[in-house]
């Protein structure tokens, strides 16, 4: 973010040798103290589940901090994984759920912020404050009425009524921060277009990839919890061919719970593809965060 | 219910200050009625109306009624007064708001500052390696809670021997050791708020502060804290919210029985035994819906005291 040149500018040139005292050093050094201390917090515990995974069950007792090596490689657990439960198709529902709801999510969410950032119109002040309540009241409260909804329009156990839920639960915030990109989008480059003679339409998705900070932020922050929520599976599609990971996680650990590599082995196995695209996405949600929702 | 955004980004406020940017805004298209305004917002307000308003109204609605001879029928506020006055119902109602309240104010004392510091450590501009410690420190919050309830699970389980004593088994740690769980995997929401504040900070003021002579520690708390005040006030209300409506982790660990004793039993997992019914007590919609009610009362309630005391103030010192 800030260039060499201004830090090395603010520093006195002097201080370098003499300066550098013992409390300046403890001030660079106790920090990173603290931090590497939280960063072996936050991270051992996953890292302990991943390394014991590939183990014997005796090495997971015996060494439990020791990485798998050739005499302690066991992949046992994964096997019992895939063979007593249908994993491949559990990931399968989870990323098909997740994925239809983000888009529709990104899609209906940026078109109405496009809206509501963009035109004056009677009822623009209850529209946004209507759709900004959910934001805070969670979906989870209308349970009851979802459920019986869900009976109603034949949704049960179908991923369909899963998606529509979240997709509503998702909508609030992704319309609130949104609104806030597309008013920073330049109008010029809005009046250009109109000037040619492109319709509303158009003018929209010439503004959609300015905005794709927020969109991407979004993104990540509708993705993660879905991925991760056990209530809707739980109540809504817990028949065997819709069950989404995070279910299917919670009742084979319930069966397996006393295989120890199983456990291991599921465990890793349904954490590490949001691992994974977190490590990858990081920096855009954390920009999206940093750019938009807070100015 | 005021909902009104938090730090001013009102839709007036900004369209008040329009023509002062451009001074022909005036020129913009102004038909009679714009259908492309609806085919923007209509399918958002849809799905968002008929998922998400709709049933928890029709939820307010049902704690009003209750089945007589199979027939749902309006009963007033029968299904409250039954729910607070009932020995066996009221016990188990107070129970799990004290723990739910419990679980809430370990969240607000232990990983809000936690969080904060982290974000102050994470945004001093000397900072090397600033994005790889982010990323690592936010990994737990991408988890799913039934993972960081198993390798907790896993971890303190006296099978495994880091951990003698039993501590999810015992009625008098099994609710705060569940909450330090929570902790663990959601300390990189308040992390990563703070943390978008302080980096956008403006450095003339922490320079300013600087050459007055500031050191490091108060220069935090008397130039950055006071900014950052509204996002603490952000990040608790989060936290409440969140917490108020927990479930998955003690569902988890603990089942819906919420054990040893209850002792975990909070208002989420007491709502799902209400609902679906649990051992010999039968399932009730009605009743489920009255216990929904509750919670939404709870939380409107901590809600409504955040923007009405909090956001005030804190708005009366700004000016």
């Amino acid at each position: 973010m800030r260039s060499p040149e201004l830090t090395a500018v603010s520093t006195p040139p002097v201080a370098s040798r003499t300066g550098r005292t013992w409390r300046a050093r403890a001030g660079v050094a106790v920090p990173h103290l603290i931090l590497i201390a939280y960063v072996v917090v936050a991270c051992g515990p996953i890292a302990l589940i991943v390394m014991n995974a590939f183990k014997s069950r005796q090495a997971i007792f015996e060494e439990p901090f020791a990485f798998p090596t050739p005499s302690t490689l066991d992949l046992g657990g994964f096997e019992t994984v895939f063979t007593r439960a249908r994993f491949e198709l559990y990931f399968l529902n989870s990323f098909i759920v997740t994925v239809s709801t983000v888009v529709l999510v990104l899609l209906l969410g940026s078109m109405a912020a496009f809206a509501l950032a963009e035109y004056r119109f009677t009822g623009i002040t209850l529209v946004s404050i209507y759709l900004a309540v959910g934001i805070m009241i969670p979906i989870r409260l209308g349970t009851v009425g979802i459920l019986d909804l869900m009976v109603r329009l034949n949704l049960v156990n179908s991923l369909a009524g899963l998606v529509l839920v979240y997709t509503a639960m998702g909508l609030p915030l992704a319309v609130f921060v949104l609104t806030a990109f597309f008013k920073q989008v330049p109008g010029d480059l809005k009046d250009a277009a109109r000037i040619d003679g492109a319709s509303e339409y158009r003018v929209y998705s010439l503004a959609l990839p300015l905005v794709r900070p927020g969109l991407a932020a979004i993104g990540v922050y509708t993705m993660l919890p879905i991925w991760n929520d056990l209530w809707f599976p739980l109540i809504l599609t817990p028949g065997e061919g819709v069950r989404t990971v995070t279910l299917g996680t919670q009742l084979f650990l319930g069966q397996f719970v006393s295989d120890w590599n199983a456990v291991l082995a599921v465990l890793t196995l349904a954490a590490l593809p949001m691992l994974a695209l977190f490590i990858i996405f990081s920096r855009q949600f954390v920009r999206g965060l940093t750019s938009g929702a807070i100015k | 219910m005021t909902s009104a955004p938090p730090e001013g980004i009102g839709i007036d406020a900004t369209a008040a200050s329009e023509p002062a940017v451009a001074p022909a805004p005036a020129a913009r298209p102004r038909r009679r009625f714009r259908t492309h305004v609806f085919v923007f917002i209509a399918p958002a307000a849809a799905i968002y109306t008929i998922f998400m308003v709709y049933p928890l109204l029709d939820s307010l609605r049902l704690s009003l009624y209750a089945p007589v001879d199979g027939v749902q029928t309006f009963v007033g506020l029968d299904n409250f007064v039954h729910l607070l006055s009932d020995d066996l119902l009221s016990d188990a109602f107070w129970n799990a708001v004290w723990n739910n309240l419990v679980f809430f104010a370990v969240h607000f004392f232990v990983q809000n500052p936690i969080g904060l510091l982290l974000a102050a450590l994470l945004a001093a501009p000397t900072l090397k390696g600033r994005s790889t410690y982010r990323t690592l420190l936010f990994l737990p919050t991408t988890l799913s809670v039934v993972i960081v309830g198993f390798i907790w699970q896993l971890i303190i389980s006296p099978v495994w021997g880091f951990v003698e004593t039993p501590l999810l088994g015992q009625s008098s740690t099994a609710l705060v050791t569940l909450a330090l769980m929570s902790v663990w995997q959601y300390i990189g929401i308040p992390m990563i708020l703070f943390y978008a504040v302080l980096i956008s900070i403006p450095d003339e003021l922490i320079e300013a502060a600087t050459v007055d002579g500031a050191g490091a520690w108060s220069t935090f708390w008397r130039v950055k804290f006071p900014l950052i005040l509204p996002t603490v006030g952000i990040v608790s209300v989060i936290t409440y919210v969140a917490n108020m409506n927990a479930f998955d982790l003690i569902y988890t660990v603990k089942g819906a029985l919420a054990g040893p004793d209850f002792a975990s039993d909070i208002m989420g997992t007491l709502f799902f035994r209400t609902f679906f019914g649990f051992q010999l007590q039968q399932g009730s919609s009605t009743m489920g819906a009255t216990v929904a009610t509750m919670m939404f009362l709870l939380i409107l309630a901590g809600v409504l005291a955040y923007f009405f005391g909090w956001q005030r103030r804190i708005q009366s010192y700004q000016l």
